[in-house]
């Protein structure tokens, strides 16, 4: 009974809460620029999940997210803090572009499409690979090289794409030849004009493998045991350097198949700063949506309807509130969460511990 | 848990209360038959004192002196450029505009999607065909664009005649053809004035954030100011904000672009070029508004007031009223035809 009250308190009541602390935040801040709250969040919901187009737009935003929210969630669950999530999307998304323009117009889909989406998981596995290694190899700290690495990558594919790649007057390549994957309103003409593309269908895939492979297989039982304490894992056999520098690896890949949705899901070309912060918001997503696959798809969904719902919205409110609304869901979740409750607890006990 | 049940209960109320707040200025959604404007902005959004802002200025003019009603929509990303655009062109908006080069292919595509809508993108990149033809953008798109080497070739001659030396410096952000316009209007409008003058033209770097490195512009600066250079055009973004601030060091001028930015650096802006946005979004609305709009390439140049460069009470100090006589001689020149001002290399 007790068990089942913890996890109905945990599991339902603490989000809930959650939930509504942001929402009725958002009623302040909505009121505090004059708007009315139940206009506003009307308005929010009939330009997200109201008419298909702007559900196809949260499909195309949450597919992004998701990649990004599972690369950071599958680093966490090593006990890595994966923050190079932006660099590791731009690294796929060029990955995707360059192995799309180089094939033959003529190949196959059935071919093209492996290609390309493998390309772009090599290409964001290679960036999210070097942090790992040089964590198990030289213990170097992975926050200090993820972030590092994000200014490497995005710089060196800014310089590449705009001067060598780049159709001249604009920051994008030329269209790729092979390896687009079409868009959901071929087949669902209600989807008619949003981006939302089959590449939702191969993320879908990517979040099942990842729990299967987290919950399911040796290897990924050996890398939540170095996430949970590498010292006894270590102890009990597991080499903690090889599960740190998979770990990476898959994260990496998983970020760089987020690249898939706008390279060739959407345009069909890489264009210089498509990440647009996707990488970063992916961190969020983890958090919100508790490492678990599932959990980050749900949290993606969500945060892809802030997204789209902000521009629905943009008509009466500025972008910059809907950003804060975004900042106070995640703190107001990250109160919810276990563990970082009981971090916080633990901080303040120390603190005032040392006041005395 | 009971603490926790009444936290929720407690929020629950107070947030259904707040659902039923309706504030007196509540903006409510458009509707009759006003003329509906929507404007997305680029990712830099408003606030950036150029650009954005210059599209903000237009639209709100419009909304003042015709009537229009003004929606404006600020993307994220990249993917909320053509949704954006798509939310505004689906409410069925007489106007629908994209600020910066970066919609042009978002606008062609849904001009072509909502032919009942008028589209104007500010800075459309026009395309070429592999014959070398320009692709004319849809009937119901109007590409403007700007004669930013008209307005340089003044502030080329001005920073000639006022520099007192022979040596006059360059500052771009970007190495790009765009940027080469700025450039070979103001080499032209310096030679034109002093054929024995030479232009020190330096560029930041290669990619965009060549358009965001005031520490770049201030070293490019320095040097240019150190070889005889005393008058410096940037036409760099952020870039030049390190450029007026060598100016500001060493006591000598600079010249901003597409804005007044004269508060940059009071007294060492000696003028700035400046590409009027506003004038070209202010231009598209009147035209919906009456209904001559049509589609097609339009260029604001010196004639039709979209670039031009800054004599006011700020600057006039600096400029002798000669030099500002034979200037104004020059754009009279450069309207009727008689002066042609090259835009590449």
């Amino acid at each position: 009974m007790s068990r089942l009250r913890q996890v109905f308190e945990e599991g339902v009541l603490a989000p809930l809460v959650a939930l509504l602390v942001a929402l009725v935040a958002g009623d302040l801040l909505i009121l505090a620029y004059g708007q009315a709250p139940g206009a506003v969040w009307s308005l929010l919901i009939e330009g997200t999940w109201g008419n298909a187009y702007g559900f196809g737009q949260v499909l195309y935003k949450a597919t992004t997210l998701t990649c990004t929210g599972l690369a950071v969630a599958i680093g966490l669950r090593a006990g890595l803090f994966n923050i190079g999530g932006e660099g590791q999307l731009a690294a796929g998304g060029f990955g995707a572009a360059i192995m799309g323009l180089w094939l033959p117009s003529t190949t196959p889909a059935l071919l093209a499409v492996p290609l390309c989406v493998g390309a772009a998981c090599v290409a964001g596995g290679s960036v999210g690979l070097v942090p790992g290694v040089l964590k198990a190899r030289f213990g170097a700290h992975e926050v200090i090289v993820t972030i590092m690495l994000n200014f490497i990558v995005l710089a060196f594919l800014n310089w590449i794409v705009s001067a060598h790649l780049a159709v001249p007057e604009t920051l994008h390549t030329e269209g790729v030849r092979a390896g687009v994957l079409p868009r959901l309103s071929a087949m669902i003409p209600a989807f008619h004009g949003s981006a939302a593309n089959w590449t939702l269908a191969v993320v879908l895939l990517a979040v099942g493998a990842t729990w299967w492979f987290l919950f399911r297989t040796r290897s990924g039982y050996e890398l939540r045991a170095v996430g949970q304490q590498p010292d006894a894992a270590e102890y009990g056999g597991i080499h903690v350097g090889q599960a740190w520098w998979r770990a990476m690896l898959m994260a990496g890949a998983l970020a760089g198949l987020g690249g898939v949705n706008f390279v060739l899901g959407y345009k069909g070309y890489y264009e210089d700063g498509f990440a647009g912060g996707a990488g970063f918001l992916g961190i969020a997503v983890a958090l919100v949506g508790r490492n678990h696959p599932v959990g980050v798809l749900l949290a993606a969904l969500f945060f892809a309807t802030l997204s789209q719902g902000g521009l629905a919205i943009n008509a009466l409110v500025p972008k910059q509130m809907v950003e804060v609304l975004q900042g106070i869901v995640i703190l107001a979740v990250a109160m919810a969460v276990p563990e970082v409750r009981r971090l916080v607890r633990q901080a303040a006990g120390r603190a005032t511990g040392r006041a005395r | 848990m009971r603490k926790l049940l009444f936290v929720l209960g407690g929020l629950l109320v107070a947030h259904l209360a707040l659902l039923l707040v309706h504030p007196a200025g509540a903006v409510r959604l458009p509707d009759g038959d006003a003329l509906e404007v929507g404007v997305v902005f680029d990712l830099g959004g408003r606030g950036d004192k150029s650009f954005n802002d210059g599209a903000y200025a237009g639209a709100m003019r419009a909304s003042q002196e015709l009537g229009a009603r003004v929606r404006f929509v600020e993307p994220g990303e990249g993917s909320d450029r053509e949704a954006g655009l798509r939310l505004l062109a689906a409410e069925g908006m007489d106007l629908v505009i994209g600020v910066g080069f970066i919609f042009t292919d978002d606008l062609t595509s849904l001009a072509r999607e909502y032919p009942d809508v008028a589209f104007a993108g500010v800075d459309y990149a026009l395309t070429v065909d592999a014959a070398g033809n320009v692709v004319a953008p849809p009937g119901n798109l109007a590409a403007l664009k700007f004669r930013e080497e008209q307005g340089s070739f003044l502030v080329g001659a001005l920073a000639a005649l006022v520099g007192g030396s022979k040596k006059v410096g360059f500052v771009g952000g970007m190495d790009s053809p765009l940027i080469h316009k700025f450039e070979m209007g103001y080499k032209a409008g310096v030679r034109h004035v002093c054929p024995d003058c030479t232009v020190i033209a330096q560029y930041a770097g290669v990619t965009p954030e060549a358009f965001g490195n005031p520490g770049r512009g201030k070293e490019l600066a320095l040097s240019q100011y150190q070889q005889g250079v005393n008058v410096i055009y940037h036409a760099s973004g952020s870039t030049g904000l390190g450029v007026f601030e060598a100016a500001r060091t060493l006591g000598r001028f600079g010249i901003g672009v597409d804005a007044d930015q004269y508060n940059e650096a009071p007294g060492r802006v000696l003028t700035s070029m400046v590409k009027r946005v506003d004038e070209s979004v202010f231009n598209a609305i009147q035209r919906v508004q009456a209904g001559t709009f049509t589609g097609g390439v339009y260029q604001f140049g010196l004639a039709e007031n979209g670039v031009g460069y800054v004599y006011d009470e700020n600057n006039r100090a600096l400029i002798p009223d000669s030099v500002h006589a034979r200037i104004e001689a020059l754009r009279a020149e450069i309207i009727a035809g008689r002066i042609t001002v090259p835009s590449t290399r």
